[in-house]
């Protein structure tokens, strides 16, 4: 962890610090600890296709600018690929930050900057909580009737379903009941969350 | 885990058993001919990649938490040959540490014991192993002699290191040393760890298909005659959007993209059919048949 002793000086009011501060707690960061390098968003291999770079993510979060972050569709074009974690010179873990940042949008009903791809992540886990498993073929029809892009991929479906790529039918889990027991138990933390009063989510809760 | 017999408890994960199936016949394959018994994990479930974590975190730590606990039940080390499942696998043992509550939680809701102390093996780790990797060595029938070869280690086996331990982070080797082991000549490239877009290929397929070009482009460029993988996600990002990169580019690419278990397995004399070669969209027997080895 680098030295904290004299932080940043984060702007704006209570509001704006406890964003900084639930983020700092749900990822085990030190966000303020970001000095702008850059050294995330070169190295980010879609930087190309985000609104907000890596690098100002970071800073509107020090600035808790909660709407703008959480609306961006950087956090949903991000692959998770870790570069930016592990090159970051203070220490931050961008990538979990980003997972953090998702959450939260979720948390808040914030619609995906990206909207396909938050209809991808429903598809894949309502497969996984009826199945315990993943279940391609249902995914992909749940997919595409999601985002009605019908069409694309028709081919590379056709063929990987012929090469015997994709099961008809789900695989199933035996104990899908006890995978469904871990979503409900993942609802129900959620739940809890909310009840609490602003600023004492996840570990460790605000740093005010 | 005896003298005699190694064993693991194998974790194929969801892609193993569909789009990588190739990839679940070659590790099986070539573990067989090594001597070494992959016991199934009995009631494996997904690991949620790469939705769950960016969902909730206890979802992200929980379901491949379930996977391991059975690993431990089994009383053995546990490989996971899908960098993305590895990987998440690898991240719950850390988060096991860093949130004891969610320990609690899972083991309250599923009924298992959890305590993330079992080793998680990627492919990578599987194949050099301390006692299987002679093993290989010496079961060499028919070494790739003359194949240049990419080795495209992509983002979960090497990426964070502080989870997974494995490797050098900017610069791994450790798929070079094995394609050296069967007599194949690894190719350098500057892309060995560059990011394919993983599960951007189904919601963001635009975006694949530069990722892939790049990559692709440069181990073409490095003077590979072929591309060498250990992630399902990565096998399918390059291979399946391969001709659409190449349109990109107005090039002509038809690299094969192999499991690197394909080609140990094609090194240890096992039939193609075995190796669940053929399966694959850029053709992989050609450049074989080319080469005399197949």
């Amino acid at each position: 962890m680098p030295n904290l002793k004299s932080p940043l000086q984060v702007s704006g009011g209570p509001e704006q610090r406890r964003f900084l501060g639930d983020v700092d707690a749900m990822a085990g960061v030190h966000v303020e600890a970001c000095y702008q390098c850059g050294k995330c968003s070169g190295g980010c291999p879609l930087s190309f296709a985000m609104d907000y770079q890596p690098r100002q993510i970071m800073r509107l979060i020090q600035m808790g600018l909660a709407d703008e972050a959480l609306a961006s569709s950087t956090i949903w074009v991000c692959a998770t690929c870790f570069t930016c974690t592990s090159r970051c010179p203070r220490d931050v873990d961008i990538a979990g930050v980003m997972d953090v940042l998702r959450v939260m949008a979720r948390r808040r009903g914030i619609r995906p900057g990206d909207r396909n791809v938050g209809v991808f992540h429903r598809a894949f886990l309502s497969s996984i909580r009826r199945f315990g498993r993943s279940y391609e073929l249902g995914l992909m029809i749940g997919y595409k009737l999601g985002t009605l892009r019908l069409t694309e991929d028709l081919p590379l479906g056709v063929r990987m379903l012929a090469k015997g790529k994709l099961a008809i039918f789900p695989a199933v889990a035996k104990g899908r009941k006890e995978v469904a027991a871990i979503f409900d138990e993942a609802e129900k933390g959620v739940a809890a969350d909310a009840v609490k009063p602003a600023g004492a989510a996840g570990k460790g809760g605000s740093n005010q | 885990m005896t003298a005699e017999t190694m064993q693991y408890a194998y974790y194929p994960g969801c892609s193993l058993h569909s789009t990588a199936r190739e990839y679940d016949l070659s590790v099986k394959a070539v573990a067989r001919a090594a001597g070494v018994e992959l016991l199934e994990i009995p009631d494996w479930n997904c690991c949620g990649a790469s939705s769950a974590h960016v969902t909730d975190p206890f979802l992200g730590f929980a379901l491949p938490a379930r996977t391991l606990a059975q690993g431990e039940e089994m009383g053995l080390d546990i490989m996971a040959p899908c960098a993305a499942c590895y990987g998440r696998l690898m991240a719950a043992k850390e988060e096991a540490h860093r949130h004891p509550d969610f320990v609690r939680r899972f083991e309250a809701a599923s009924g298992r014991r959890f305590s993330a102390k079992r080793p998680v093996l990627n492919v990578l780790e599987f194949l050099t192993a301390e006692k299987v990797a002679p093993a290989i060595g010496a079961a060499v029938k028919r070494p790739l002699s003359g194949l240049k070869v990419a080795s495209y280690y992509g983002c979960l086996l090497v990426r964070p290191p502080k989870v997974t331990h494995f490797d050098d982070a900017e610069r791994p080797v450790i798929m070079d040393r094995v394609l050296e082991t069967i007599g194949a000549t690894p190719v350098d490239f500057p892309f060995k760890t560059e990011c394919c877009g993983a599960s951007l290929g189904i919601s963001r397929v635009d975006l694949v298909i530069e990722l892939a070009a790049r990559i692709v482009e440069a181990a073409k460029g490095a003077g590979a005659e072929a591309i060498a993988v250990a992630c399902p996600l990565c096998q399918t990002n390059l291979d399946g959007r391969q001709a659409a990169a190449a349109t990109k580019r107005r090039e002509t690419f038809g690299l094969p993209v192999y499991y690197v278990t394909q080609l140990v397995g094609l090194a240890l004399g096992l039939r193609p059919a075995a190796l669940g070669l053929g399966r694959q969209t850029v053709d992989t027997m050609g450049l074989l048949r080319q080469k005399k080895l197949a």
